[in-house]
């Protein structure tokens, strides 16, 4: 079968198989909390799988990814309040014209935060070192300076009457549309270049890659995602408060990927449901909720740097001993995967960043 | 003409206080090339401990009388207390909170820093970060998060100066005990056989160890120095301003921070030199725009740094090897 006829199948499957979810979950057949947390997992999918391609597979470190999720929210929730609404009475006010609607404001929130992240990342991604971290940092900061001063979009009050689009099926296409991106980006050239940087830029930049166009071009795309799951979050209540894109937010994050391990798209999924269901099922320690993550944190980082799935994560390991049994049944280079992308992505690394962060 | 004094005055005040804080980030940075997140957050340890031995030595002020004005002369809670409100008793608080804050940074870096050091720099970065949360999120659960109000540990007098601004004498007792602090400080790393040790494993760890250097000391008394120039940051910011609060640590260690790169990240007179450029800009800016945005003032400056000046201003440009 070629092989663009299979993706296609692949892509209605998952399609099918979404809008079948969609229907399920609408039909009121399950508790509603459960379906909100459920909902809430899926945009966190985004956020941490979009954050994976900087921090696991790049080895940049971003710790600002709460901003262009602001970024993507308000300027998104702007449109939609604005424009979208007309957009979508004006092409019948149907199902047609909010599904267009939607993902007008969809592409804007992720245009805006492309935008933020081209202007964060150009200054800071020609240096080698850690100023992207405090470049992303105070970018995050002042983010939320700036929200709460904008009276546009409500300033410190927050930003209500945005559209409600409360749809599984909605925040579950981008939530797989972006682990689809960036696992394609990470099996291409593209991604070889950016993990190789990981691994050594200098030795990277000596192999030809430019690599500061190739670390800007990946914190564009991280930082674009990120604005579409701040899309997802806008329009998922109606309502938008600056205080839930501060620091902790941009930390939650970070420690969903660091948790599931960097440079592992199943650990950062596995890091987004597991971070998104704890705090609720933690509910009555809510006060000591931080402190259990912070101490959380240091302990995995002291006894497990990779993190729980890092390098030798579960779907790796599997796929490693499917190629040596392949050879071994096969002999000799037949039986070589078919496709140059099922070759181990990542060598085997004591832990990701490497030296690169020189 | 007096807008400009003024805010000049309040700007050198600060920057002592960012220069104080920066100073640690810059240290622990040539030593380790680690951004020390935890940093800003020792400095508000500093403030809580000068807050607790302020009341524990007897002295009683703004948190009872409200936010006083000038003048009232905190008396001792013991009978006249323990200890009269007084610079002496100031000066106390701010070497104990010091000492304790000393301590402190030494743990950290024993127990989390020390154990990741094997791996890569951004295992430690992240550390740093658990670290900072840690004390940010302990520091509510223990302190409380709302906010407390420092004693007066002695009374503020506004002086007039020629020109029509005037100086609260908080301002110059902040300034002159910054000065002091820094002059010690140059003494300590340029004129004693730790401070060569020291200079010797920034420029390079590896050769220091080889050369007979205890390493995990000097970094350790590294980490001592810095924590405590935080935590006297901290009591002078407190003596200043007297609102403390948990959090007060994050937008302070990152503008000092930013003071690091500002003055060329490493390089120690440029840490007191950033500190002052902040501090001057960012009341400038409170003066003359808007103080809304005088939170944003330090991130435009380090973009401005990273695009045209990234060694920073003192700083060299190291050539890096293969």
């Amino acid at each position: 079968m070629p092989r663009y006829l299979r993706n296609l199948i692949i892509a209605l499957v998952v399609i099918a198989v979404l809008i079948g979810l969609d229907f399920v979950f609408q039909g009121r057949m399950l508790n509603p909390y459960f379906v909100r947390i459920l909902m809430l997992s899926g945009i966190a999918i985004t956020l941490a799988v979009s954050l994976n391609l900087i921090n696991g597979f790049t080895g940049q470190f971003s710790i600002g990814h709460a901003g262009f999720m602001a970024v993507g929210a308000y300027s998104s929730a702007y449109f939609s309040v604005n424009y979208g609404v007309n957009l979508a009475n004006s092409l019948g006010g149907g199902k047609v014209g909010w599904v267009v609607a939607l993902l007008v404001s969809t592409l804007i929130g992720a245009f805006f935060a492309g935008l933020a992240g081209l202007a964060v990342g150009i200054p800071s991604l020609r240096l080698r070192g850690d100023y992207l971290a405090i470049v992303t940092l105070g970018f995050g900061q002042i983010i939320v300076v700036f929200l709460n001063n904008i009276e546009a979009v409500g300033g410190a009050r927050g930003y209500s009457g945005i559209p409600i689009v409360k749809s599984f099926f909605w925040i579950f296409l981008v939530a797989v549309l972006t682990i689809v991106i960036v696992y394609n980006i990470v099996n291409s050239a593209f991604g070889r270049a950016l993990i190789s940087i990981r691994e050594d830029e200098l030795a990277a930049e000596a192999m030809g890659v430019n690599t500061t166009r190739y670390k800007v071009m990946a914190f564009v795309i991280s930082s674009a995602l990120a604005g579409a799951g701040g899309v997802l979050l806008a329009h998922f209540d109606g309502y938008l408060n600056p205080k839930s894109f501060e620091f902790i937010k941009s930390f939650e994050i970070l420690i969903m990927i660091i948790l599931g391990g960097l440079g592992s798209i199943v650990g950062s999924v596995l890091g987004a449901i597991v971070l998104t269901v704890l705090p609720e099922a933690l509910r009555g320690f809510a006060e000591y909720r931080m402190v259990i993550y912070s101490l959380l944190l240091i302990i995995l980082m002291i006894t497990r740097p990779q993190g729980l799935l890092g390098s030798t994560g579960p779907l790796k390991a599997w796929r490693k001993r499917r190629k040596l049994t392949a050879e071994n049944a096969g002999g000799g280079p037949a039986a070589a995967p078919t496709s140059p992308s099922t070759v181990a992505t990542q060598p085997e690394r004591p832990a990701p960043g490497g030296e690169n962060l020189r | 003409m007096s807008t400009f004094l003024q805010q000049l005055i309040n700007g050198i005040s600060l920057g002592a206080i960012y220069s104080l804080i920066a100073l640690g980030y810059t240290m622990v940075y040539g030593v380790l090339k680690l951004i020390n997140f935890a940093h800003g957050d020792v400095y508000m340890v500093g403030a809580f401990m000068g807050f607790y031995l302020a009341n524990g030595l007897g002295a009683r002020g703004a948190q009872m009388l409200g936010m006083s004005g000038d003048g009232i002369v905190a008396r001792g809670l013991l009978g006249g207390g323990a200890m009269e409100p007084s610079l002496i008793t100031a000066l106390v608080v701010m070497l104990l909170a010091m000492a304790i804050c000393a301590a402190i940074g030494v743990i950290i870096e024993r127990f989390a820093y020390r154990p990741v050091r094997k791996y890569s720099r951004l295992t430690a970065l992240i550390t740093a970060i658990g670290v900072s949360l840690l004390l940010e999120n302990g520091g509510q659960v223990v302190f409380g998060a709302e906010p407390k109000f420092f004693p007066e540990l002695f009374s503020k007098r506004n002086i007039d100066l020629v020109g029509g601004a005037s100086i609260n004498s908080a301002d110059i007792i902040v300034l002159v005990i910054a000065i002091v602090l820094m002059i010690a400080l140059q003494l300590i790393v340029y004129r004693t056989k730790t401070g060569r040790a020291m200079r010797a494993v920034s420029f390079n760890l590896q050769s220091a160890k080889l050369m007979g250097i205890n390493t995990d000391r000097i970094i350790a008394f590294t980490f001592a120095l810095g924590s405590a120039l935080a935590a006297a940051a901290g009591v002078l910011v407190a003596i200043r301003i007297p609102r403390i609060d948990p959090l007060m640590g994050i937008l302070v260690g990152l503008k000092a921070f930013v003071a690091a790169v500002l003055g060329g990240i490493g390089n120690i007179p440029g840490a007191m030199l950033g500190g002052l450029l902040i501090g001057i800009t960012e009341t400038m800016v409170v003066g003359y725009l808007s103080p809304t945005y005088k939170d944003a003032v330090a991130f435009a400056i380090l973009i401005l740094i990273l695009l045209f000046r990234p060694s920073g201003l003192l700083g060299t440009v190291a050539q890096e090897k293969v």
